[in-house]
């Protein structure tokens, strides 16, 4: 389970990539945890971008509800991004849908949460 | 060897559930539609439509009672999981198939004493028979004083000291196995409010987990790997799968109860054979748990590490062969 992040304003990136599963999702948890720390009211937007991601296990799905109640009580914002169409489905049996906002591309999902995000995503990435 | 059946008498969780007016009349409506142009011209013809056809989806409802589920493998004394109110529909049957007159004996696992798990017993109609004989098996220590509770006044009318049959309570160690009935019984404690059991059930080869009203975390290692090993390569886990996981993880969560998604992993993880979806959430409609059940088939296909787990909803009146 890697994590990497790149930031576009006031909003990060963290580009997912493995199994989230038993095996990797202390990994997952410790890798998140700094991140979701700063996801507070007037801090870090986070875009969580899954397109690296083949599959997520139950315990990998408790880790982001935990990390999705601690921002929500911070007053920040996490949503998902370019989930691969199994982890879609995976997230959509689970009522994962139901707690996250879940788009189709990182780009997409800059655009709901800060325009300063999306502007400096563009200027980065031409076309 | 014997053939070793599970009758499913209740599935629902927490509470009965009946089928309503409207309920019922959208059944009937959509087998209208759907048996339009096939041949249901006789009452014989449309049960084997019902049953066997393209109908037979239509054929049940999830109901139901609550928690009551046989195990038979040919011998005479009989072997139930809970007393919940299917105890009672299955108490008929006993009484239709031997009569009052002839004295049986019940082996009966109690996974815990919550009301939905105990409140068929005061219309279990052997328990008024003298002759017969009823053993409640638990491990909790207050096991005889809940069905003794119920039955006094001013909840029931007549004292648990009326009934007629012998009736025994017999309190189970978590953790060892017992020869009971035929069966090797080894009992689980499991995370519930004020604590469940589960029971793996062995004889012939073959193996049963009944293993409800339990939250399972797999997120500590220790726990599921225990749980892992009682559900190990187990014929049918009859699982608990009254919440979708992100219920059970968030408003949801310490109430008690798993979710099918864990379920399934749990059974991947163990090699088990056969999933079985059990003690339904009393919100949902026979629409919402069969898509339920769709769903879980989907994501045992997409998940899949090795053998297929077939998963089935259980429903009162199911019966599975192993």
């Amino acid at each position: 389970m890697l994590i990497s992040q790149k930031r576009y304003a006031n909003a990060k990136v963290l580009t997912l990539s493995g199994r989230i599963d038993n095996g990797t999702s202390d990994s997952f948890k410790t890798g998140l945890g700094a991140h979701v720390a700063e996801c507070r009211a007037g801090g870090d937007r986070l875009v969580l971008d899954f397109s690296g991601v083949d599959y997520i296990s139950s315990v990998g799905l408790r880790a982001l509800m935990l990390a999705a109640r601690q921002s929500r009580e911070q007053g920040g914002t996490i949503v998902m991004a370019a989930l691969q169409p199994v982890v879609r489905e995976i997230f959509e049996i689970s009522r994962f849908t139901m707690v996250f906002d879940c788009f189709s591309t990182v780009r997409e999902a800059l655009a709901k949460i800060s325009p300063s995000a999306l502007a400096a995503y563009d200027a980065r990435t031409p076309g | 060897m014997p053939a070793v059946r599970v009758k499913f008498w209740g599935t629902r969780g927490s509470i009965p559930v009946a089928l309503d007016a409207a309920a019922l009349k959208e059944r009937l409506a959509s087998a209208l539609v759907a048996a339009s142009g096939h041949d249901v011209g006789t009452i014989e013809k449309a049960r084997a439509w019902l049953e066997r056809g393209p109908g037979s989806a239509l054929g049940h409802t999830f109901g139901g009672d609550s928690p009551c589920v046989q195990l038979e493998a040919g011998a005479a004394e009989y072997v139930l999981c809970d007393l919940g109110t299917g105890a009672r529909v299955f108490a008929n049957r006993v009484l239709q198939r031997h009569g009052p007159a002839s004295p049986q004996v019940f082996h009966v696992f109690m996974s815990h004493l919550h009301w939905d798990h105990i409140m068929g017993f005061p219309f279990f109609t052997p328990a008024y028979l003298p002759g017969n004989r009823i053993v409640i098996y638990g491990c909790h220590r207050d096991l005889e004083h809940a069905f003794r509770r119920q039955h006094a006044a001013p909840s029931f009318p007549v004292p648990f000291e009326r009934l007629g049959a012998r009736i025994e309570f017999v309190t189970l160690a978590p953790g060892r196995p017992y020869d009971i009935a035929g069966w090797s019984v080894t009992p689980r404690r499991q995370d519930h409010s004020g604590d469940s059991y589960g029971y793996r059930f062995e004889r012939d080869r073959r193996s049963i987990v009944y293993s409800t009203d339990s939250e399972y975390k797999l997120d500590n290692a220790a726990d599921a790997q225990a749980a892992t090993a009682f559900f190990r390569e187990a014929d049918l886990v009859i699982f608990d799968a009254m919440y979708s996981l992100a219920d059970s993880v968030s408003v949801k969560e310490d109430w008690g109860h798993s979710s099918n998604v864990v379920g399934v992993e749990l059974c991947q993880l163990a090699r088990a054979k056969h999933l079985v979806l059990f003690h339904h959430e009393p919100a949902n409609s026979d629409d919402k748990i069969a898509s339920i059940w769709r769903e879980t088939v989907r994501f045992e296909e997409i998940t899949r590490n090795g053998v297929p787990l077939r998963v089935s909803a259980a429903y009162d009146g199911l019966e599975i062969e192993l």
